[in-house]
């Protein structure tokens, strides 16, 4: 590692947002202050609303209108202030020294053009080349990133590519003109998990090649051990602690860094709860966790089994045609009575198609789903109603899952409404108090609107509405991978805890593998609408039988301490 | 039992505010919509005054010379009124003497006496009203405030109603989708296949030939409501495709909400927004058509007045300098229209709890 000069110096950077005309403007970046040294990796750690993407945007003055950035703020690159430079001086910057790669790389590249024309683009802008050039360079690029073919790629349209190419054609664009400063906003929570360990070796091995420097954005503690060099933790808008990264991973000074350490579940201990900032902040985590015991038994009461579930959608093809997908494929499964199951896939493997078909909300094409001995795919919709209210889902999404125009109240009291559940209208309310204060949230919640809470507590919500209607299983379906770390572990917790006190059994369906060994007894691997593999959940992760589930396993991020370390 | 009694403590719950509450509250943050507010109830208020004939009941009184001068213009040469008065003056030029060959000469001395017993008061009409008068030198203020009535009536109800099935029609086709959509979109594109003018016209002919749809408005308010519906239908409709597969439309479906609940308790009030928009919008565009159709000779009859059929007579005042019937129509009709606008933005502002 070369630490000569730093290539960037962001000096006491204050970001202020105008809301509207009477309150103050809303301090995003409290004046921060690091360095990126060259041919280096920086990454910038936080949760949401911590400014780390408002600090890394303001390098390249790609605030939104309504930021107010303090007379005082300096980012000093190759001797002047980007702060102060002017439009025409920034674009000759903007994908020329400095590049961005963005989280969705199927919104940041264009529908309508070509993959080619777009990266060829950039090079003609910035330098000066021919379209011939700019095109054979295009194909060498899409070599370098790794695209299979890149001479016939180079004609593809965005959508004939799958979201990791896609990443991959951004990541083509950005370091097309050599930057020196590569600047990578979270590129890889959109992605799957093995695409996001590709992902990661590329844009490692390329900045070990090209020299260059990355400022790497993300929220993933696993993922910086594995690439930083530096971390700079940010919380509200200020920095709470940064160095190099074997000293933040292995002494961590500030309380918030060891909670963001702690609490994400860890493949190789399970805690009984897992910690919290709080405990943290306050000084009151123990270092010595109880584990809990996980694992299913033969001799369990199976509540719900589901015998060879098929799935097919069809997609219109032609006038007339009609083409078969199928989503979920001949999957049988057993639920014991009060304990986790797991189910863990890469996107498209069929994983939600499994929940929602178990709770009638798709058609299943064929198959059974018996629940205490009953199929409820046989039943009529009248008859399903009794059973509607034993098996609920939570949604991955807090922010979509809530009616926006109902008060929480009206929410947890629609569903007791429609089963009957507590005699009046009076009961009914008292019982949504219970259920709020049971769930972490104060009584006033009551009458407010979702949008007024944040993620986490939204997600509250969703459980307490579950919960009015007392039911037996609970799927959930993604339901804290929108969650910050921190909000995860508190969700997490909470679902354990309602399952100790109910009984509740759980489908935990999940893209991350990490969070579903902490909270299942039993896992279910699933790719392409088949089960892959399925064993209690920490056998699965010791001695994992098929190649696809060691593929799987061996992509998580697993920071500092267990990544190879480099030589 | 115990013979104690337990008082918990009482929690204090705050009763927070509800949505019209809070949306009210944010109403009366927003200047623009207040003041917006103020004036569409103005004349929301003038038109229930016209329509009990507290105020311009006497809207049809002649009371002026012919274009009578706005009073501010006291001292601009009236032409026409002086062209009316010489014609009444030559009107009254001695007949000639016909006696010799009218055979009821003699007894035309009888009843002039006869006539004389009976007193005629020639009234004595004003050369200037408050805002100027039209041909027959009736008041254009007056005017305005009874022709608010049909205006506004027609412009509002025909909103309402073509409001009411383009969201019906568009909630069915959009959230069932399949067939019963396949079958609205069919009769949606029959119907605007047909030219807007043409239609209306058809419907207008139809309504006023059979007059099963009633006498006076009503007609010119189906006619408007049954043919403007389908730029509504196709908005709600998309909005409902998009609301329908929403998260919050499955799990309400999850715990356990009935179809009619789902469109109407959960969907509706989410993309009532897109109706209010189209309400106010539909409104201002009725209130014209209704000048069209006025014009046309298909819309209020001759006995009523609308600010349609006083655009109408504008047309040939505005030749000989005649604007305050053209000026006092539309300026009445901009202003309820911008503020109708207005409102419908900041009461959609209001209503949405997402926007801050």
């Amino acid at each position: 590692m070369n630490t000569t000069s730093p290539i960037l110096q962001v000096q006491d950077l204050d970001i202020r947002f105008r809301v509207d005309r009477k309150s103050e403007p809303f301090q995003a970046v409290k004046g921060i202050s690091f360095d990126i040294p060259t041919n280096s990796t920086v990454a910038l750690v936080g949760e949401s609303g911590s400014g780390k993407t408002v600090s890394a945007m303001a390098i390249l003055q790609l605030l939104p209108e309504n930021a107010i950035i303090a007379p005082s703020s300096r980012i000093v690159y190759g001797g002047r202030d980007l702060l102060k430079a002017s439009l025409s001086e920034m674009q000759d910057i903007r994908g020329k020294d400095i590049s961005v790669i963005f989280q969705e790389p199927m919104t940041s590249l264009n529908p309508v053009f070509t993959v080619g024309e777009q990266i060829a683009e950039v090079l003609r802008l910035h330098m000066g080349m021919s379209p011939r050039q700019a095109r054979a360079r295009v194909a060498e690029l899409l070599n370098e990133v790794g695209i299979p073919d890149p001479q016939l790629r180079v004609n593809s349209f965005p959508h004939e590519m799958s979201g990791g190419q896609q990443q991959r054609v951004m990541i083509a664009m950005a370091i097309a003109c050599e930057p020196k400063l590569l600047i990578a906003d979270e590129p890889t929570t959109a992605l799957d998990v093995t695409i996001q360990k590709q992902i990661l070796d590329l844009i490692a091995s390329l900045q070990q090649r090209h020299h260059m420097s990355v400022l790497f954005i993300t929220h993933d503690l696993g993922v910086v051990g594995e690439i930083a060099d530096h971390v700079v933790v940010m919380q509200n808008g200020s920095i709470q602690e940064q160095g190099p990264v074997k000293a933040i991973f292995e002494h961590p000074q500030h309380p918030y860094t060891k909670a963001l350490l702690a609490c994400r579940p860890r493949l190789d201990r399970r805690p009984k709860r897992l910690p919290v900032i709080d405990d943290f902040i306050k000084g009151t985590a123990s270092q010595k966790l109880e584990e809990r015991p996980r694992g299913t038994s033969p001799g369990d009461p199976i509540i719900l089994e589901v015998k060879s579930l098929n799935k097919t959608f069809f997609l219109k093809e032609g006038l007339f045609g009609k083409r078969a997908v199928p989503a979920v494929k001949n999957v049988s499964f057993q639920l014991p009575r009060g304990k986790t199951l797991g189910l863990v896939g890469e996107s498209g493997s069929g994983k939600t198609t499994v929940g929602l078909t178990l709770m009638r909300l798709h058609d299943a094409t064929s198959g059974e789903v018996l629940f205490e001995g009953k199929d409820l795919l046989s039943l009529t919709e009248r008859e399903m109603m009794a059973y509607r209210r034993r098996i609920q889902i939570i949604f991955q999404n807090p922010y979509a899952s809530l009616n926006p125009r109902m008060t929480v109240g009206q929410i947890l009291v629609e569903p007791m409404k429609i089963h009957s559940i507590g005699k009046d209208e009076g009961e009914r309310v008292e019982m949504a108090f219970a259920l709020l204060k049971r769930v972490g949230l104060s009584e006033q919640s009551f009458y407010k609107y979702p949008h007024e809470f944040s993620g986490g507590q939204r997600q509250r919500i969703a459980i307490a509405r579950c919960l009015t209607m007392k039911p037996d299983v609970l799927i959930c379906d993604e339901s804290v991978s929108a969650l910050d770390v921190s909000v995860q572990a508190q969700v997490l917790n909470l679902l354990q805890d309602l399952q100790d006190e109910y009984g509740l059994s759980y489908i935990f369906i999940s893209h991350d593998l990490a969070v579903v060994k902490y909270i299942s007894d039993r896992v279910m691997v699933m790719s392409d609408g088949n089960i892959v593999e399925m064993a209690d959940s920490d056998e699965i992760y010791r001695h994992p039988r098929e190649e696809y589930t060691r593929k799987l396993l061996s992509s998580i991020p697993k920071g500092y301490e267990l990544a190879p370390q480099p030589t | 039992m115990s013979a104690v009694l337990q008082n918990p403590p009482v929690v204090p719950r705050q009763e927070s505010p509800g949505l019209w509450q809070l949306a009210w509250r944010r109403l009366r943050e927003d200047r623009v919509g207040m003041i917006s507010l103020v004036i569409v109830i103005f004349f929301l208020l003038m038109m229930i005054g016209a329509f009990t004939g507290v105020i311009a009941s006497d809207w049809a009184k002649e009371k002026g010379v012919s274009y009578a001068n706005p009073s501010f213009l006291a001292g601009a040469e009236n032409l026409e009124a002086r062209a009316m008065a010489a014609k009444g003056e030559a009107g009254k030029v001695a007949p000639v003497d016909l006696s010799d060959v009218d055979p009821l000469a003699p007894r035309y001395k009888e009843w002039e006496e006869r006539a004389a017993k009976i007193s005629v008061t020639e009234t004595r009409r004003a050369e200037t009203l408050p805002f100027g008068g039209d041909k027959w030198g009736r008041d254009v203020l007056k005017k305005v405030v009874k022709g608010s009535e049909v205006s506004i009536f027609v412009g509002l109800a025909a909103a309402l109603l073509a409001t009411f099935i383009g969201t019906m029609l568009g909630a069915m086709a959009g959230y069932w989708g399949g067939k019963v959509n396949d079958f609205l979109e069919w009769f949606y594109n029959i119907f605007t296949s047909i030219p807007y003018i043409l239609l209306i016209l058809a419907f207008a002919a139809v309504a006023t030939a059979t007059g099963k749809f009633g006498k006076g408005i009503l007609p010119i308010v189906l006619v408007l409501s049954f043919t403007g519906w389908t730029g509504i239908y196709r908005l709600m409709r998309a909005e409902y495709i998009k609301h329908s597969s929403r998260e919050y439309v499955k799990a309400a479906q999850a715990i356990g909400a009935t179809n009619m609940s789902r469109m109407f308790h959960h969907i509706l009030p989410n993309v009532s927004h897109v109706a209010l928009v189209q309400l106010s919008q539909h409104t201002v565009q009725f209130i014209k058509a209704e000048v069209i159709l006025s014009f046309l000779g298909f819309g209020v009859p001759v006995d009523m007045v609308s600010w349609g059929t006083m655009l109408a007579e504008a047309q040939n005042e505005l030749v000989i300098g005649k604007w305050w019937q053209l000026f006092a129509a539309g300026a009445s009709m901009a202003v309820l229209v911008t503020a109708f606008s207005l409102l419908t933005d900041s009461l959609r502002d209001a209503l949405d709890p997402k926007l801050k």
